[in-house]
């Protein structure tokens, strides 16, 4: 047992950010944990990207889109042959999906959404935010190999100067799969979504009414970021729920998160305390959203936020 | 068309955590407990399924005495039978909980088995696709729709972005996510016949499962923690919309480092 395997995603011919990610933390797994870092993928493309970011070996199996019973055949063939002491995961809808069912299938403890993690006395440990962002629990992962999905945006990716890694074609078991994929429906094609994007601009309840959500999207495309929203306003049938960040909603932690007309429940905390950087608007000064608030701005949003959306389209024309 | 409906009962979403000491557990003394929101969302789901296709809806929990009280509260709201795994889930990974939930699982009637996208709290989204291995099942996880058919069901899946459609050969593990319909509360008369419905209490070795393999394996807590006091952020008077703008455009480019 050595060396750390990461579940390597492609989409649109380039290795998804949580997958480098989690390469880049695996590195530094590997170094410490000993063995090489090496990637599963299903698409060779994913072999010069994951090379850059310091895998020796990937490994690959044709088997198409992703399907949980595929993929997991696949994983387990690859674990089988590679025999890793660690698996990660980058943790995307994909790799959620498979890390329990593989975790399951081996027998070996798993950790979900996890923003640090070490190897320490021949163990993985693994910190992972729980209740809302109101404390962090602290994990040894046991089992060969210890799996771990890792939270978007909590382990920068950091080339590593290295080249190509080699490609190791692995065949998979036929498989009966008892689910198949019928259709993939984009409805808003073009969209940053909230989940792994780097800059957040959300809307709450202060925008009066549905129409008003332009201001956020202008704003949103004028930074280049995605569009985020209060479950207020998705209640409302402003938004859509692929927007609403927080408890029931998606849990974010973008570089940058600028909320605008969000009062700041704690069900909305939950799903944004800790982005790196926030900027809150609001009219009252004493909102709850002012607390975890980098920068506060005391106003009215439908004079900020144009204003902002000006400053920064004449920023960026310079 | 019988299913199964696998509940967890969780801190109350607003309460207060604190730690025990040992600092390893959460001090449980006077918090309040709840059925975790997405698995109101898969009970719902079933009594759906229920109402149009007959059969029962049986809720199981894996937990403290407490438990029995989020069952109570499940058959107030229209589940036909519920069993109650008895034993201190604290010390259980999620696999041990997934063990514990398939073995009951086996010996109840089921066609679909449902869970919540994940347990409100400590958020793993793990047991319900571990179960769907353990058992062979087909899974599909965050889901937002369902139709059920004869042998199969068609389930939409929410994935960054867009939605896929599955189809799954029954009997099947469905994750429910909010949106997937809208929970009912609880009538009077709901309430009234929950209570003569008889909550069966099984153990773990009930079940044939040894503790050595359920408890304290595999994942085991080294520590909880609160997260440092955020440190208060600057706050400015936005009356003037245009310097307010410029305010918040020198921190994105200074402090964020975006642009
Ligand atoms: C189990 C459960 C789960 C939940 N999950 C989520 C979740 O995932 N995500 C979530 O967001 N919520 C969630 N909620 C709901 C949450 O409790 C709040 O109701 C919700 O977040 C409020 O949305 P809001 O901030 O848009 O609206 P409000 O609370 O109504 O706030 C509107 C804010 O806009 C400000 N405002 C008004 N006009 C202006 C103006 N002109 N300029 C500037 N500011 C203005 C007001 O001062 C106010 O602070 C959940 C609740 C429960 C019980
Ligand atoms: C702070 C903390 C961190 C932890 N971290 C980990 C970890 O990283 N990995 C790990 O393996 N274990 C971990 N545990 C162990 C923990 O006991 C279980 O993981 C946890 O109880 C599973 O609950 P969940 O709600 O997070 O599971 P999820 O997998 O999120 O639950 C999904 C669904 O499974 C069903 N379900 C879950 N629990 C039960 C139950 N007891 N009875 C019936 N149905 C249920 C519900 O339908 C629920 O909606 C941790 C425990 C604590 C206290």
């Amino acid at each position: 047992m050595a060396g750390v395997l990461v579940f390597a995603e492609v989409k649109d011919g380039k290795l998804k950010r949580a997958s480098r990610e989690a390469l880049s933390i695996g590195r530094k797994l590997a170094a410490a944990a000993g063995g090489d870092l090496a990637a599963f993928a299903t698409d060779r493309a994913a072999a010069a990207d994951a090379g850059l970011y310091g895998a020796k070996k990937v490994y690959v199996a044709a088997v198409g889109p992703y399907a949980t019973e595929t993929y997991a055949a696949a994983v387990q063939q690859a674990i089988s042959q590679m025999q890793p002491s660690i698996f990660l995961l980058g943790g995307t809808s994909n790799g959620r999906d498979l890390a329990p069912r593989i975790a399951a299938r081996l027998n070996v403890g798993v950790a979900s959404d996890v923003d640090r993690l070490e190897w320490i006395d021949g163990k993985l440990r693994a910190r992972r935010p729980v209740y809302s962002g109101k404390a962090f629990a602290t994990v040894d992962v046991g089992g060969n190999p210890a799996i771990a999905t890792t939270r978007p945006n909590a382990f920068p990716p950091e080339e590593s100067g290295d080249g190509a890694a080699e490609v190791v074609d692995i065949t998979v078991p036929q498989i009966q799969a008892k689910a198949k994929l019928l259709e993939t429906r984009t409805p808003e094609a073009g969209e940053l979504t909230i989940a792994e994007a780097d800059i957040i601009v959300s809307g709450g309840r202060g925008l009066k009414e549905a129409a008003n959500f332009s201001l956020i999207r202008d704003l949103a495309h004028a930074i280049g970021g995605a569009v985020g929203a209060s479950r207020a306003t998705v209640d409302a049938g402003w938004i859509d729920h692929q927007h609403q960040v927080g408890q029931t909603g998606r849990v974010v932690s973008p570089n940058l998160y600028i909320a605008a007309g969000v009062s700041g429940a704690i069900q909305h905390l939950a799903g944004m305390s800790s982005s790196k950087h926030i900027v809150a608007i609001n009219k009252d000064p004493e909102a709850p959203i002012f607390r975890v608030a980098d920068l506060g701005v005391v106003g009215d949003l439908f004079q900020i936020v144009p204003a902002l959306t000006e400053e920064v389209k004449n920023a960026k024309a310079h | 068309m019988n299913s199964v409906v696998c509940i967890a009962q969780v801190p109350d979403t607003e309460a207060r955590i604190k730690i025990a000491a040992g600092g390893r557990r959460i001090d449980e003394a006077g918090l309040k407990f709840i059925v975790s929101p997405y698995d109101e969302f898969a009970l719902e789901e079933a009594i759906r399924v229920k109402e149009a296709k007959g059969g029962d809806v049986t809720v199981i929990s894996f937990g403290p005495d407490r438990a029995q009280q989020a069952l109570r509260e499940c058959l107030a709201r229209g589940a036909t039978q519920a069993l109650h795994i008895k034993g201190e889930v604290a010390d259980a990974d999620s696999l041990g909980i997934a063990k514990v939930l398939a073995a009951a699982i086996k010996s109840t009637p089921h066609d679909l088995v449902f869970f919540g996208k994940q347990g409100v709290g400590t958020d793993n989204s793990l047991v319900g696709p571990m179960v769907a291995e353990l058992l062979g099942y087909p899974q599909v996880n965050v889901v937002t729709h369902l139709e059920v058919g004869d042998g199969k069901a068609t389930a939409h899946r929410e994935i960054e972005g867009a939605e896929e459609i599955i189809e799954a050969a029954l009997p099947a593990v469905i994750t429910a996510q909010k949106g997937l319909n809208e929970p009912r509360y609880a009538s009077l008369k709901g309430i009234m016949a929950a209570k003569k419905i008889t909550i069966e209490t099984k153990s773990v070795a009930d079940l044939g499962l040894q503790d050595s393999d359920i408890f304290n394996q595999r994942v085991t807590t080294v520590a909880i923690e609160l997260p440092p006091e955020k440190k208060g952020g600057r706050k400015i008077d936005g009356a003037d919309p245009a310097a307010a703008a410029k305010e918040i455009l020198k921190y994105i480019r200074e402090e964020a480092k975006v642009l």
